[in-house]
């Protein structure tokens, strides 16, 4: 394997996505650290879904430099593939397959060996509370344990980072809350979490956090410095502050 | 290879846990089979016939017992003048009247010439075809009883061989083409389908983020369908050998062989309908309509191709299903070797490869 040239988990210079004349990345730099919760805020179009796409190996940037785990994003987008766990806004899972086909599934496509997806799946149910469901259809579970199982699925081949795109979207209070608990103990464990996500709230519990406006980076902090800087007392207010620069909706 | 293995197994979870997908994959060709080899018969009999006898002679009398003998003929009430056949004809009573004109008997001993008229309900022209054939054939060998002695001095007698399919087994015809419709069903729907699902329940996302290569999501996607499609051939013919009596003349080989070859030109038209759509109800009316309609009416196994104006003909060539029809019932009931359907087979296989080559840039195209 190659040895990753730096310690950082993403590292984004200057990095450029455009389709004919509409700019929908445009020249962001961002570095993320080795186990930290990075938020990545922005409206809808704003380009965080562009930009993540990148980061993810889907697609090529137009200019500018970027690494994920140290990989570049030009030319080994499998080594990437390799290294990161994705969960998207929609639920992710096979409906029609149980909790442990699904994991078996998943860990076989990620090159898991029969033994391995064996001891960690067991060890992952037991974690989340599902030895009794572990032979149920994914599609009888509430949504609330469908995210938390989708989450845990995603990071079961312990990738160097996860990319989560809006995960908690539509899922009760609660449920978010107990997500963000698996969330900080797979950061315990040093995966480094790359989030989407539209809820304030949840932005403050990143360790820091960046606002996409019309494909560009408009802000890159923590929430309490932000929120200093935009001389406001909630994260809300420093959203809509920098929202309203869109010029394009 | 192992995550390929993963990737096969999960397919099959899919196909045995879903109660349509398995109706389709397997009652299909059962009802197909049960269909055109029990219902749909081209073979007319109990038709209904009025006759209306002016002469009541007894020739008149001895060729209505003839048809009412027949088998093909139900002889109904007699009418007692035109207007009631007419209404008989509309109402669908009776396809067809037989009319003797007053002194038939003596027409026919005196002048040795008589007539007789037969009406039919042309609303169905095949039917009334038939018919009209029977009846003459009714007429025919009575006017061989009457003179058995007399010889005409110049004779043309047909020597008659249906060759291939000696007992005239309506089956034969259409088993290949059912064949041809199944796999078109089977392998381009539901593999259409099976893509387009990824898509919609988002999982397709997930697969392209992993290092699985997508290649390899089409190959998976792809083999569960060829296993099944080739277990549904072995079905089909067992049926049609044990339940239709259809004979296989030809190589088993070489017909499993041009079927997978005609299997995987049905998945690569499935690939690309999938790569081209997002949603299973879209995939599903395209390989519906746009596919299993053409192979039911422009293969040639339903309605002869060469009668059909030059459009209908044209588009059949561009019908894999077409090419197959032929293959097969070469194969299947001439029992004719490869030497007979090579250039067929290279139509065939050239289609496959452009079909997937497509398929396969497309679905780069989508990441």
């Amino acid at each position: 394997m190659e040895k990753a040239v730096n310690n950082k988990a993403i590292t984004c210079k200057n990095l450029s996505k455009q389709f004919g004349d509409f700019k929908a990345v445009d020249q962001i730099t961002l570095d993320v650290n080795q186990g930290e919760i990075f938020g990545f805020l922005g409206a809808n179009g704003a380009g965080k879904t562009t930009a993540m796409r990148i980061l993810c190996g889907l697609s090529y940037p137009t200019s500018g430099e970027a690494t994920v785990a140290g990989f570049n994003v030009y030319n080994q987008q499998e080594k990437i593939k390799a290294n990161i766990g994705y969960m998207s806004q929609k639920f992710s899972l096979y409906e029609t397959l149980t909790v442990m086909e699904n994991i078996e599934f998943y860990g076989g496509v990620y090159g898991l060996s029969r033994s391995e997806i064996k001891v960690r799946s067991e060890r992952m149910v037991g974690t989340l509370g599902l030895t009794n469901e572990k032979k149920k259809l994914v599609g009888e579970l509430p949504l609330g344990w469908k995210q938390k199982l989708a989450f845990s699925v995603a990071i079961f081949h312990r990738p160097k980072i996860v990319f989560l795109d809006e995960p908690t979207g539509g899922v009760d209070p609660v449920t978010r809350r107990q997500f963000w608990d698996l969330i900080y103990e797979a950061a315990a464990d040093g995966i480094t979490v790359f989030v989407t996500t539209h809820y304030m709230d949840e932005a403050e519990y990143c360790n820091r956090i960046s606002v996409m406006v019309d494909g560009r980076m408009e802000a890159l902090d923590t929430p309490a410095n932000l929120q200093k800087e935009f001389n406001t007392n909630s994260m809300d207010g420093v959203f809509l502050q920098l929202a309203r620069r869109a010029k394009r909706s | 290879m192992k995550q390929l293995l993963a990737f096969i197994r999960k397919e099959f979870y899919h196909v045995f846990r879903d109660k349509r997908t398995l109706l389709i994959l397997f009652g299909l060709p059962v009802v197909q089979i049960a269909l055109f080899g029990f219902a749909l018969s081209s073979e007319v009999k109990n038709i209904g016939i009025a006759v209306f006898d002016h002469a009541h002679d007894v020739t008149s009398q001895q060729i209505i017992q003839r048809v009412r003998t027949s088998s093909y003929f139900e002889v109904k009430d007699p009418v007692i003048n035109y207007d009631e056949i007419e209404e008989r004809f509309k109402e669908g009573s009776i396809k067809c009247a037989l009319i003797f004109p007053p002194n038939f008997a003596e027409d026919l001993g005196r002048s040795g010439r008589a007539q007789v008229q037969i009406i039919t309900d042309a609303s169905d022209p095949n039917t009334a075809t038939i018919v009209v054939n029977y009846l003459g054939a009714i007429l025919a060998s009575y006017q061989h009883q009457l003179n058995p002695t007399i010889q005409i001095p110049y004779q043309i007698i047909p020597q008659v061989r249906q060759l291939y399919n000696e007992e005239q087994n309506g089956s034969l015809n259409f088993i290949p083409g059912v064949i041809a419709l199944i796999f078109m069903i089977v392998s381009t729907a539901l593999t259409s389908v099976s893509v387009v699902r990824e898509k919609e329940t988002g999982t397709m996302e997930i697969l392209l983020v992993s290092p699985f290569k997508p290649i390899m999501v089409l190959v998976a996607k792809t083999v569960p369908y060829l296993v099944l499609s080739i277990i549904n051939l072995i079905i089909i013919l067992l049926l049609s050998v044990f339940l239709l009596g259809v004979e296989i003349r030809g190589s088993l080989i070489l017909l499993f062989a041009e079927s997978i070859l005609f299997i995987i030109t049905c998945l690569s038209l499935g690939l690309l309908i999938s790569n081209n759509t997002n949603s299973q109800k879209t995939a599903m009316l395209i390989s519906m309509m746009g596919m299993m309609l053409p192979t039911l009416l422009l293969t040639g196994f339903m309605f002869p191709l060469e009668n059909m104006p030059w459009i209908f003909q044209a588009v059949s060539h561009i019908l894999p299903s077409r090419y197959y029809y032929i293959i097969i019932k070469a194969v299947m009931l001439k029992g004719l070797g490869f030497s007979y359907v090579w250039k067929e087979t290279l139509i065939l296989a050239g289609m496959a490869v452009f079909l997937l080559t497509v398929a396969l840039k497309k679905f780069k195209t989508t990441l």
